[in-house]
């Protein structure tokens, strides 16, 4: 599903992912891991296509295509959904409006139909249950005035909405109380099929207790240094990331 | 021909009209005329070296040639055939001025049911000589202001609106303004607006070109809010690229008033809106808001000054703006606090996106404190669309262009939200939105043959942003 192969990213001339290979399947879920400024997010936001950044050289196919020709929203209407780290906040567009625009949007670029009022508002309804968000949320501006938990719920949301093939959580749990980790992680799994996949990009194992991953991956210093399967998060949470700097 | 031979012309117009003309002068309105035409000649037209028109240049449409009239064409037009209200759920009282004249089909001043009078100013000058007496050019300052006081020479007709004490006017009341000539035209409205103790009105002025010869308009209002009165007024401004609107507006509070001012320009050629509020006793509210969307070569202006004369007062000034192509826009808010104003809090905010290298926004908020206990604030932004919100938008799939509009409406909806009129409020939404999209024309609301002329749009040049 996910390919990516000698992955080399610059930003500023300073080179953050030096080398790095990743392939994900269908129906997994792979948890990226490692300690700050590793390059975690960057590989997020390049897979997302942000545009800041500087690719020096690899590659990385989605479904067959090349991602480094499709632009943001063709990426995301390909299926690739980001769930942000710091969700933005866009005073003046309701999540309605918002959600109707992405998902009819979408819908074109597949040659379908908008979908009708009716129709959209019913998905919403069934939606917000998944992620027991209040129901006066939509009405509100995106990300307006949020607290941290709304946020991300929010992304979940959304992602829940588009049905995406492959979703990246871009540190979805920092910033969580225990009882929004739960939701987030809840619709996550309620998501997650045989045909779909997730990379979940975290710090602590917490959120791994929630969602247990196929794959675990360490990335430090710009590449994957180690994979395993869901025991080598609970490794590095007894053990710290200097365990794997030393070994 | 230069502004000063459109001055000498000006000076020999109005001593060769000043007896015949102007017969429904009260004396009183007919010796103002005079005191104008002294200062005008004293002071003229206003040029880019006085420090309050630094930035916007009448040179160009000063030297045209324009037609004046001193009565009305006896033109039998039917104002809903030339004319349909864009607004069109909107349930009003609609009165209409053609080419600076009130029009009427039966009678030049109303009564409507609750006691309040509307109708010409011509009219009404002789009908109601105490209130003239009282309040015309008592707000609109003739002896240092030019246009002012070429306003006050020359001002024949406008709007008269009296709201007596108590009275709730249950409809808003608009006032559709129409320039359609096929000359080049210079007119000089007058409105007064008189609202009583514990009254209330909502006000809807909409402004409007239909031909696209050149115009020149110079119009003064002044309207004064009685205690406890409220009034909201509306401004929808839509003109052609070929017109100059100066139109200034004087608002005077009395206590515990409030007044909501939302002037939208959806299009013209050069608009300089001067908006000054006196909040004359304790208590009062004044929220002044705006949204300009401008392009090509056009020039928006909004001049705001607010005195705060008593305590306890409140003020928001609120303008937003885009602009695309060389359009330029000036914000100039000016917030004066007397010593007496205490407890007075002010706010001003402009705020601007471009989306061309070329446009540009000036943006100029003045605070003048002589009270000391006080909360003034005042802010400005000029930018392009956030990127991150773009980002955000286009990573959900919505293309580029779409996200674009999305985040230039919710730009304007900060605006929008402030009118109180559900109906009026929809529809400058949707024609905000068709503005944006470059699907509105000046055109669309005409039924007048203009082929040969291409409409005018708001083209958004959208690979001139990342």
């Amino acid at each position: 599903m996910l390919s990516i192969k000698n992955l080399k990213v610059s930003i500023n001339n300073k080179e953050i992912l030096k080398g790095l290979d990743l392939e994900v399947k269908p129906g997994e879920v792979h948890a990226i891991m490692g300690p700050n400024g590793t390059g975690k997010s960057t590989l997020a936001s390049v897979i997302a296509g942000r545009r800041e950044f500087d690719v020096t050289s690899g590659e990385i196919i989605y479904k067959g295509k090349n991602l480094f020709d499709l632009s943001p929203e063709e990426r995301a209407c390909e299926g690739i959904f980001l769930g942000f780290q710091y969700p933005v906040e866009i005073p003046g567009v309701s999540i309605t409006n918002f959600l109707r625009t992405a998902v009819n949007e979408q819908r074109k670029y597949k040659g379908l139909d908008p979908l009708p009022a009716s129709d959209f508002l019913a998905l919403m309804e069934e939606k917000k249950k998944l992620v027991e968000i209040q129901s006066n949320l939509t009405k509100r501006s995106v990300n307006e005035g949020f607290s941290g938990g709304e946020k991300k719920k929010n992304e979940i949301f959304q992602m829940a909405m588009l049905d995406p093939g492959l979703a990246i959580l871009d540190e979805t749990d920092s910033g969580l109380d225990i009882d929004a980790l739960r939701i987030v992680a809840n619709g996550v799994n309620k998501l997650h099929t045989k045909d779909n996949a997730a990379i979940l990009i975290t710090h602590y194992q917490r959120l791994l207790d929630y969602i247990v991953p196929d794959f675990v991956h360490v990335l430090f210093e710009g590449r994957i240094v180690k994979t395993g399967g869901k025991e080598l998060a609970l490794e590095l949470e007894e053990k710290g990331y200097e365990w794997l700097k030393n070994g | 021909m230069t502004e000063n031979t459109f001055k000498d012309k000006l000076i020999s117009l109005f001593d060769d009209n000043f007896r015949a003309n102007f017969k429904h002068d009260t004396p009183h309105v007919h010796q103002l005329r005079r005191q104008a035409m002294e200062a005008f000649a004293k002071t003229g037209f206003p040029h880019t070296r006085l420090e309050e028109w630094r930035s916007t240049n009448l040179a160009k449409p000063l030297a045209l040639e324009y037609v004046q009239h001193f009565q009305p064409l006896d033109e039998k037009i039917d104002i809903e055939k030339v004319f349909q209200c864009e607004v069109y759920d909107l349930d009003t009282y609609v009165f209409s001025q053609l080419n600076g004249w009130y029009i009427y089909k039966t009678l030049p001043i109303t009564t409507l049911p609750n006691g309040t009078i509307v109708g010409s100013l011509d009219k009404a000058m002789e009908t109601y000589p105490e209130i003239f007496e009282k309040h015309y050019a008592q707000y609109a300052d003739f002896r240092n202001n030019g246009l002012n006081a070429l306003n006050t020479a020359f001002a024949q007709d406008g709007m008269f609106i009296y709201v007596p004490d108590g009275v709730e006017v249950s409809k808003p009341i608009q006032i559709i303004n129409i320039i359609n000539l096929k000359e080049n035209i210079f007119i000089q409205p007058r409105n007064l607006i008189i609202l009583g103790k514990n009254s209330k009105l909502q006000l809807v002025n909409c402004d409007h070109s239909l031909l696209h010869k050149a115009s020149l308009i110079n119009s003064v209002s002044e309207v004064v809010i009685g205690e406890n009165a409220e009034l909201d007024y509306y401004k929808m401004q839509n003109k052609d690229n070929e017109s100059t609107m100066v139109a200034s507006l004087y608002f005077h509070q009395e206590a515990n008033s409030r007044l909501t001012s939302n002037t939208i320009t959806l299009n013209g050629g050069i608009v300089r809106n001067n908006t000054s509020v006196k909040l004359n006793g304790q208590g009062c509210e004044t929220n002044l808001y705006g949204l300009y969307l401008v392009d090509k070569e056009q020039h928006i202006d909004n001049h705001l000054a607010v005195e705060h004369a008593a305590p306890n007062g409140t003020s928001n000034q609120l303008f937003k703006g885009i602009l695309d192509d060389q359009a330029q826009s000036v914000f100039h808010g000016h917030v004066l606090v007397q010593r007496d104003a205490q407890k007075t809090n002010a706010d001003q905010n402009n705020k601007n996106i471009l989306l061309t290298d070329k446009a540009n926004a000036q943006s100029e908020p003045h605070l003048e404190i002589y009270a000391d206990d006080v909360k003034c604030s005042h802010g400005a932004t000029i930018g392009q669309l956030d990127p991150e919100a773009m980002f955000y938008l286009q990573q959900r799939g919505i293309s580029q262009d779409s996200a674009r509009m999305l985040l230039m409406n919710a730009f304007a909806e900060e605006v929008i939200n402030k009118i109180s009129i559900d109906p009026l409020r929809e529809r400058i939404d949707e024609l905000v939105s068709k503005r944006l999209k470059g699907e509105l024309t000046i055109c669309d609301q005409c039924i007048l043959d203009c082929s040969g002329r291409k409409p005018v749009k708001f083209d958004i040049d959208l690979s001139k942003l990342s």
